[in-house]
């Protein structure tokens, strides 16, 4: 299908950006690389009357390094992370990850910013970064914050970020030498969303014990401690109101199966 | 309106569009470049698979007013390259396709694994074509193809 009408506007600043929306209150939506929205779009499950094109903004491909962590700009895309381009923290996992979203041709233009900012529960950095315990940086009118990965969501496509806030970067920890760790989904078909996804990461010199269950109805589950290690406690799955057995049989599979691999 | 100006298979493009419109729409509608197919228009099926910025990208979820300063090739301006000669060359020979309306996306995602996995076996071409559908073929012919032209290179 066609999208329903929308303006487009591709201001020179970030500042600009931001005025924009804060202008236009909540009917715009910011779009990157607009893998993700230009489906809804098309499909007119989303019908902003504006799009702020963000793609373009040098300061959103910032990379930045410490001794304790990476920032990577909002709008460096999958592929360059499958591709080694930016430093990756994380062991491998970050590649890994990005190499199995979607398609290449997606993985060219989709970014890492949008995909948290879009929240679409399958998708993999909301859980992969969760896992990883990163964080974002959004920018407003009043400053910057930070949001913990595992606390954006709020549900299905709604997060924490105002309607004049833009997430600006991601910031991932760096994990230690003997850092172990193992993502697991199950997609239909190679490439499509998941259906559900598991991932276990064990970081001794860091003190890190933790769990992620993904492509919920909403925020991944993430558990921390004993419960995230091999034989993973799922009661905390449960608890999390998966009433469908199908599902429930889904997410106990990739947890296991993620476990299982940090186990091998 | 918006007015975009890119470089389409080499030649500057300056032109208003809508929003709204697709890059593929753009390319098919307006500048009469037929070869870039539109299939699923949601980003899964492949057929609109062009090269943004020498990169493989679907234009049905790219905006052409999104485009500015973008350097686009489509099938058309790919005629005289030399991989995509060799490829069209195995494509035939192979039965890499039958309806031909996945196979310029096909194409210019062959291109790419040709290019950036040189060393790529078939399990890894197979992963690749992963976002590019083909009804006909099942694929057999699309993989031998490839595989022709990159153990080709090879020698």
């Amino acid at each position: 299908m066609k999208p329903a009408p929308f303006d487009y506007e591709a201001p020179r600043s970030l500042e600009a950006a931001i005025a924009l929306l804060a202008q236009h209150q909540g009917l715009a939506r910011v779009i990157a690389g607009g893998q993700s929205l230009g489906p809804m779009l098309n499909l007119r499950i989303a019908q902003p009357s504006l799009l702020v094109g963000i793609r373009h903004l040098p300061e959103l491909r910032d990379v930045r390094q410490t001794a304790d962590a990476v920032t990577i700009g909002a709008c460096i895309t999958h592929a360059e992370i499958e591709d080694g381009r930016i430093p990756d923290p994380t062991g491998g996992l970050l590649p890994y990850v990005a190499r199995r979203i979607a398609y290449r041709a997606i993985r060219n233009r989709g970014t890492i910013g949008g995909s948290l900012a879009h929240a679409d529960p399958s998708a993999d950095w909301v859980s992969a970064l969760a896992l990883a315990g990163a964080h974002v940086t959004v920018c407003s009118p009043r400053g910057e914050r930070q949001i913990a990965v595992a606390k954006l969501l709020l549900g299905a496509f709604e997060t924490q970020i105002g309607t004049d806030e833009i997430l600006v970067s991601v910031t991932i920890p760096r994990l230690s030498a003997r850092a172990r760790w193992s993502y697991y989904k199950i997609c239909r078909k190679t490439g499509e969303f998941a259906e559900a996804i598991g991932g276990v990461l064990v970081d001794p010199d860091n003190g890190i014990r933790r769990a992620v269950v993904g492509a919920t109805a909403g925020a991944p589950i993430v558990l921390e401690g004993n419960a995230a290690l091999p034989g993973c406690d799922v009661a905390a799955l449960w608890a999390a109101n998966i009433d469908d057995p199908y599902k429930r049989q889904m997410f106990e599979v990739v947890l296991r199966r993620a476990a299982d691999r940090i186990a091998a | 309106m918006k007015t975009v100006n890119m470089k389409v298979n080499g030649q500057p493009v300056t032109a208003a569009v809508e929003p709204r419109m697709q890059l593929a729409d753009f390319l098919r509608e307006q500048l009469r470049l037929t070869g870039t197919h539109v299939g699923c228009e949601h980003g899964v099926c492949g057929a609109c698979t062009v090269e943004i910025d020498g990169m493989p990208a679907r234009s049905c979820i790219t905006y052409a007013a999104m485009c500015e300063g973008a350097e686009v090739r489509t099938i058309e301006g790919l005629v005289d390259d030399p991989i995509m000669s060799h490829l069209r060359e195995a494509f035939a020979a192979e039965h890499a396709l039958q309806c031909g309306y996945c196979t310029p996306g096909m194409l210019v995602t062959a291109r790419d694994i040709v290019l950036r996995l040189p060393d790529a076996d078939d399990a890894r071409v197979r992963e690749e074509l992963s976002g590019n559908l083909c009804r006909c073929t099942g694929y057999v012919g699309i993989v031998r193809a490839i595989r022709r032209v990159l153990d080709e290179r090879k020698s």
